[in-house]
């Protein structure tokens, strides 16, 4: 367990250093120079050339990277050319407001999504079955964006019950009225999770159900909670992979929520950012939320691995 | 039906004399056959050891026969056939096909090779492809070999009717529609397609219930002697490799510790294991009831066997000698072609039982 | 032991007996797929709306009452069924119902074609990685890992960002967001078809890798992928649309659902019924695709993980 651990931590650096190329390379995809961004464009030739030593413009493609992965190393994702301000502390702020919102939404999402799933599994093809897949491929149609416009016109265009936008409190909600705040983006946010959740939580169910064991099980007597248990156990596997990835998009996806309730999130922070063509904080946004992603994910495997030891190659 | 049948005949390639090397010359001989498959562990993935599956395999098919390949389970039977067939390349080795040796820029290439040599696998459905018509099936290896599509559904559907499957009522079918019996003749058709000279059946008949596997046998028979076929005959079964064979070679890890005509194998067997294999088989005569186990434990591990003698660790016999030094494959007094590994037939191996050929059954009784 | 050859078809009248009721051409597998689906009315229903919605964008030009593009600032914001306008106008005075069929071009355009692209390039990439396996497996799937660590709307987001505004980078962005998901599923399920006796007795009788790939592998591993791709055309729309919502697709004054979404969104406290509409179009369609995903599913048999 422990080897596999190891094994799959040194699996993650080439990817994360890969991902780093990327991001990197990513910026050499915007048309024009980067300077031109940042510079007017009657700015003296002198001021280009410093300009162009300062940030290491001059330099070949490689040897910017890798001063820019240094950097990196060292915790600095640079300053932001908008406001002069460094990025690392403003996407601090930026991600601790994304996961105030991704956590209760995981949470809400994951739970309905797994009671749904075996609902409807262990009802299979009954009319329960029925109606809790129309609701879960509802749950993955629907454009979150637009449902997060339905709900405001809904609970606070007609009803007024609760606020259509912004944050109202700072780090962690501690006033009803901050919490109302929440409400709204949460419900948004669950939705694909609750969907693609129990989609995947229903077919594990009944692929368990098929095996053998389950039969065995039954035909012992034993068909009851415990029953119960081992399908669950071994639908865990699957269940918690997707949950990963459902988790990683929660905050990679948020961009659009965020924006729609002006939420000052890691998504809304990238949104200002590609406005503004704010460079350093493009990347390190990027950077930073795909790197969580990596991390979730290899979180995930070695979760895998110890609920079924089959996973440990 | 006989040889000289015109339909028979009427399915070959071409009238080029087939027999390269005449009579006498053995259709396969393949020299000290070696496959090892790395294990990798670790954080590093580094190779921490080899399962042995083949280890050093020698062997001679003459034409016209068939050769009985038998042994447990894990045995590296299904390794060997695929490494015949360089499904799986070897490690090292020699192959001689009719004289001409393998090799891909002066001799016989595996291509070649494989126009003359066919395989049936073990597992009738998953051999066949779910998303083709049996005919297509049988088709597709003479239409990649540069037959024409109408000519190979011809030689397809006759072939159905060769291997007793009438082609008007399967052809069209899919593979799933089909019984297991009726799968596997299909699967022999499909290897016959070539116009093979010598066609591997690996544990062809062994998924069969035991009335169809006799069906299945007789028709191995008689396809063999129709279309003057060599056979190796890969199973676990005992009795079966007694039933078609005409000789029978004994592999244990990786491998052969015996070899002979079945006459000679059955009643004079030489190599412990080969003697514990024959005791094992469930006798019909109460006279001969098998009393005590004739063997005992699991085959060893072949990522990490035995040294010396691989059937040491299992074997009434073993001494020190043969912890030591692996027994050579030498000749038997009693024939022609009966070869065995093991030091109690050396004279000179320093065995106690030495040239006494202790037989395990006059122990037993 | 008995060798004598006896006669085979001495025991063959028996078998033939009893398959004599059986139709000796049997149907294949896509005729089988076929009947399955007819038999299917949700699958029927939503493929009949989106052909519905297909070819009112095809015929848009026909079927538009109004110039999508030109409206009157008289007539700015007027309520659905308003006369004159079935779907009433947007805030600048031009026709819903004629930019809805108008929009229908774009949206849909951006979500099937970087789909498409996506599943020619990932099929071939991945089901040369599951065939070949080694260095090749090796190259592909790292390479694949790496485009892997982005979470979809957040790959897309980037790319988008940092090519610009416009269909063009909305099609390239989403086609480089597809292409990874798809190498994935098409090298999975190549691996397992791979490994089965049969490709491996097609190699025996002298095939070449293309024609094994072409003839044994292809037929076996394309249903899956097909499946798989049709759910991913639904989220191809949603993201197309979603990046225009954010200004990052199209730009105005064009029709496309994603970009009136989001124009119309000041609006929802004038008339929320009209602001949602293009929102409407853009659910119906993905879920069309996500049934019909699902109909394939279950008629091809294909078990997937998603």
């Amino acid at each position: 367990m422990l080897s596999f651990t190891i094994r799959r931590l040194l699996q993650a650096i080439p990817i994360l250093l890969g991902v780093s190329i990327l991001v990197f390379l990513m910026v050499q995809m915007i048309p024009g120079n980067a300077l031109d961004l940042m510079l007017p464009s009657d700015a003296p030739k002198d001021l280009i050339e410093k300009m162009k030593a300062e940030y290491g413009f001059d330099k070949p493609l490689w040897q910017q990277y890798l001063r820019w992965l240094w950097m990196l190393l060292h915790g600095d994702l640079g300053v932001s050319i908008f406001d002069s301000t460094p990025v690392a502390a403003t996407l601090f702020d930026a991600l601790g407001n994304t996961f105030v919102l991704a956590i209760p939404a995981a949470v809400l999402g994951f739970g309905l999504g797994i009671f749904f799933g075996v609902t409807a599994a262990l009802n299979n093809g009954k009319a329960a079955d029925k109606a809790l897949s129309m609701v879960s491929i509802t749950g993955v149609s629907l454009p979150h964006y637009w449902f997060a416009i339905v709900l405001v016109v809904i609970f606070s265009v007609e009803l007024n019950w609760l606020p259509a936008q912004g944050m109202q409190f700072d780090t962690l909600p501690s006033t009803v009225e901050g919490l109302k705040s929440m409400v709204l983006p949460v419900i948004t946010l669950s939705l694909i999770p609750m969907g693609v959740v129990s989609r995947v939580v229903r077919a594990a169910v009944l692929e368990v159900m098929s095996q053998e064991f389950v039969n065995t099980l039954n035909a012992k007597g034993l068909w009851s909670r415990s029953v119960l248990g081992h399908i669950l156990k071994n639908a865990a596997p699957a269940t918690l992979a997707v949950m990963g990835l459902q988790f990683g998009y929660l905050l990679g996806g948020s961009i659009l929520v965020e924006t729609v309730f002006n939420w000052p999130g890691s998504g809304n922070l990238l949104n200002l950012a590609i406005f503004r063509r704010d460079i350093p904080v493009m990347q390190g946004t990027i950077l930073v939320l795909a790197a969580f992603f990596v991390l979730l994910n290899l979180v995930v495997d070695v979760a895998q691995a110890l609920i079924d030891p089959r996973i440990r190659r | 039906m006989t040889r000289n049948d015109p339909s028979a005949r009427a399915l070959r390639i071409s009238d080029m004399p087939r027999d390269r090397g005449g009579p006498a010359q053995p259709m396969l001989i393949l020299k000290d056959y070696k496959k090892h498959f790395p294990i990798r562990k670790g954080v590093l993935n580094r190779t921490v050891g080899h399962v042995q599956a083949v280890d050093g395999v020698s062997l001679t098919v003459m034409k016209g026969e068939i050769l009985g390949v038998v042994g447990e389970s894990g045995c590296g039977k299904s390794t060997l056939s695929r490494l015949i067939m360089h499904l799986i390349e070897p490690d090292s080795g020699e192959m001689i096909f009719d004289g001409d040796p393998l090799s891909e820029h002066t001799g016989l290439t595996v291509q070649a090779l494989r126009r003359n040599m066919q395989m049936v696998f073990q597992d009738s459905f998953s051999s066949l492809n779910p998303r083709m018509t049996i005919e297509d099936a049988i088709a597709f290896a003479p239409m990649m070999n540069g037959v024409g599509r109408d000519e190979a559904l011809a030689r397809s559907r006759g072939l159905l009717d060769q291997v007793g499957l009438a082609a008007a009522m399967f052809a069209r079918r899919y593979p799933h529609e089909l019984s297991g019996g009726q799968r596997q003749r299909v699967n022999i058709a499909r290897a016959l397609a070539v116009e093979p000279r010598m066609v591997i059946l690996d544990e062809a008949v062994s998924a069969l219930d035991k009335s169809v596997e006799a069906q299945v046998l007789q028709l191995l028979i008689e396809l063999q002697e129709r279309f003057d076929l060599t056979y190796i005959f890969v199973s676990h079964d005992l009795n079966v490799v007694r039933y078609i064979s005409d000789r029978i070679a004994v592999m244990y890890l990786g491998r052969v510790v015996e070899t002979g005509s079945v006459d000679q194998i059955w009643d004079n067997a030489r190599h412990p294991y080969t003697q514990a294999l024959l005791a094992s088989i469930p006798s019909l005569d109460p006279d001969r009831r098998t009393t005590a186990a004739p063997i005992s434990g699991d085959p060893p591990n072949p990522i990490d066997p035995p040294s010396g003698c691989r059937f040491r660790t299992r074997c009434p016999f073993a001494e020190t000698l043969c912890a030591t030094t692996a027994p050579e494959v030498q000749p038997v007094q009693d024939g022609a072609g009966h070869t065995v590994a093991c030091h109690m037939e050396n004279p000179a191996s320093g065995h106690s039982r030495a040239g006494t050929g202790a037989r395990l059954k006059e122990i037993a009784q | 032991m008995n060798r004598s050859v006896k006669d085979t078809a001495s025991e063959f009248p028996a078998v033939a007996g009893r398959l004599n009721a059986v139709p000796s051409q049997s149907p294949g597998y896509w005729t089988l797929v076929r009947k399955r689906l007819m038999r299917d009315p949700v699958t029927l229903i939503a493929a009949a709306v989106l052909v519905l919605i297909v070819l009112s964008a095809i015929f848009a030009p026909l079927l538009a009452p109004y110039d999508p593009f030109m409206g009157k600032i008289t007539q700015r914001m007027k309520p659905v069924g308003f006369a004159g306008h079935l779907l009433g106008t947007d805030e600048t005075g031009r026709d819903m119902l004629s930019r809805l069929l108008y929009g229908g071009r774009l949206s849909l355009t951006s979500g099937i074609v970087p789909v498409a692209i996506a599943l020619a390039v990932g099929g071939f990439l991945g089901i040369s990685a599951g065939f070949f396996g080694g260095p090749v497996n090796s190259v592909i799937m790292r390479v694949t890992d790496i485009f892997y660590a982005f979470p979809s709307i957040l790959l897309a987001i980037a790319i988008c960002g940092m090519l610009g505004t416009g269909l063009f980078n909305t099609l390239v962005s989403l086609t480089l967001v597809f292409i990874p998901p798809i190498i994935r599923i098409s090298e999975s399920v190549t691996t397992q078809v791979r490994s089965l006796d049969f490709v491996e007795a097609a190699r025996a009788s002298g095939a070449r890798p293309f024609a094994l790939m072409r003839y044994q592998v292809l037929p076996n591993v394309l249903a899956p992928i097909l499946v798989y791709a049709t759910s991913l055309v639904s989220l191809a729309i949603i993201l197309a649309a979603g990046l225009s919502f954010l200004g990052l697709g199209v730009s105005a004054p064009a029709a496309e659902w994603g970009l009136m979404l989001n124009s119309l969104r000041q609006m929802i406290y004038i008339d929320p019924l009209l602001a949602a509409l293009p929102g409407v179009l853009i659910f119906l369609t993905s879920m069309c695709f996500n049934l019909i995903s699902d109909g394939l599913r279950s008629a091809m048999d294909v078990r997937l993980k998603l």
